[in-house]
């Protein structure tokens, strides 16, 4: 009984850190942490304003159609404004969806699955999406005059 | 490690509801954008093309789901911006509860503003 009373189990001391643990020596995982703030900040003026644009201002989403985009596009402002928002909401969408696959998907081979196919797809879209509004042409040749933006007759 | 039973015992309050809230919209916006991205994209392939793919954004089904696309992100980001307080704002944390009603009220408030316009939009018959 005396003895039971008087050894305590050996317990590592509080905070050391965990044996075996992988660390990863970068702070790169920081990084991200920072860098969804900030790209949340201008993602909430960049895209209320595309939704405002799009959807609320003028006939709405009745608007749009070719003629529609390239008006936009004709203005420097409009490409800046969709190239930001393309670039910021794909990286800060492709990080967070990182960081839940790194949540859920338990077994290193799922993981590495799911995460392949999450950057795959982020390299896809953001060079056509990239692409796409740098060689945008508003007045194809041989396209009906009246899907076309104004400018292009005059 | 056991695996979590079945239904949970965990019974998180706002600052949990909130935390699923805001990654279920995340994920959502995230795979909107690259379908969103991809008709876009049509602008290349021809005026026809893309006129064809963005009117069907245009019949009431499309619409509902556009409100509803708005709503998340509505919620996503205000609600990150409540995050951010928490995180930067030395008071945040004390604050964190009433923050998620300002940005429930601040969610109301925009909808409100938004939802009967697009309606029209969308249900006006153009
Ligand atoms: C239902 C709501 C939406 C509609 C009707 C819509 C419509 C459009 C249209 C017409 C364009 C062509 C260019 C322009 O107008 O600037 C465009 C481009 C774009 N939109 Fe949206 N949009 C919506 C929601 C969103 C959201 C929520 C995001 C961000 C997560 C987004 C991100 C983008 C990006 C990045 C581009 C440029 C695509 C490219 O580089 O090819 N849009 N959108
Ligand atoms: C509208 C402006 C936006 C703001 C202010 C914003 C803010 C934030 C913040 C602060 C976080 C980090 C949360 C944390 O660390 O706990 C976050 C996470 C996330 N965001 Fe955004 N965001 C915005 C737009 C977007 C868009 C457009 C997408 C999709 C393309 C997106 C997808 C995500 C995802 C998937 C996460 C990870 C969620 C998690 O780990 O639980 N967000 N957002």
């Amino acid at each position: 009984m005396a003895q039971l009373a008087t050894q305590a189990p050996t317990v590592s001391a509080p905070r050391s850190p965990r044996s075996g643990r992988r660390t990863t020596r970068t702070n790169y995982e920081l990084y991200g942490w920072v860098f969804m703030r900030a790209s949340g900040v201008l993602l909430l003026v960049l895209i209320f304003g595309h939704l405002f644009m799009n959807l609320i201002d003028g006939d709405g989403i009745n608007a749009i159609d070719f003629g529609f985009v390239a008006g936009k596009w004709a203005s420097p402002l409009w490409q800046v404004w969709d190239l930001l928002m393309l670039w910021l909401a794909m990286i800060h969408g492709t990080n967070g969806v990182r960081t839940i696959i790194n949540d859920y998907a338990e077994r290193t081979g799922t993981r590495v699955v799911l995460k392949s196919a999450l950057y795959l797809s982020f390299v896809v879209v953001v060079v056509l999406g990239t692409l796409v509004i740098f060689t945008f042409d508003p007045c194809p040749a041989g396209a009906p005059a009246d899907l076309l933006p104004s400018f292009c007759t005059a | 490690m056991p695996d979590a039973p079945a239904g949970t015992l965990y019974r998180g309050r706002e600052g949990m509801w909130s935390w699923v809230a805001h990654r279920v919209t995340g994920f959502l916006i995230f795979f909107f954008l690259l379908v969103h991205v991809l008709d876009t994209s049509l602008v290349r392939v021809s005026p026809e093309a893309y006129n064809a793919v963005i009117g069907t954004y245009k019949n009431p089904v499309m619409g509902l789901g556009e409100a509803g696309l708005v709503a998340a992100i509505v919620f996503h980001a205000f609600n990150g911006i409540r995050v951010m307080l928490v995180d930067f704002w030395s008071k945040g944390p004390r604050y964190q509860r009433v923050m998620l009603w300002v940005v429930v009220g601040l969610f109301v408030v925009t909808m409100a503003g938004f939802l009967p316009r697009h309606l029209m939009n969308v249900f006006g018959g153009h």
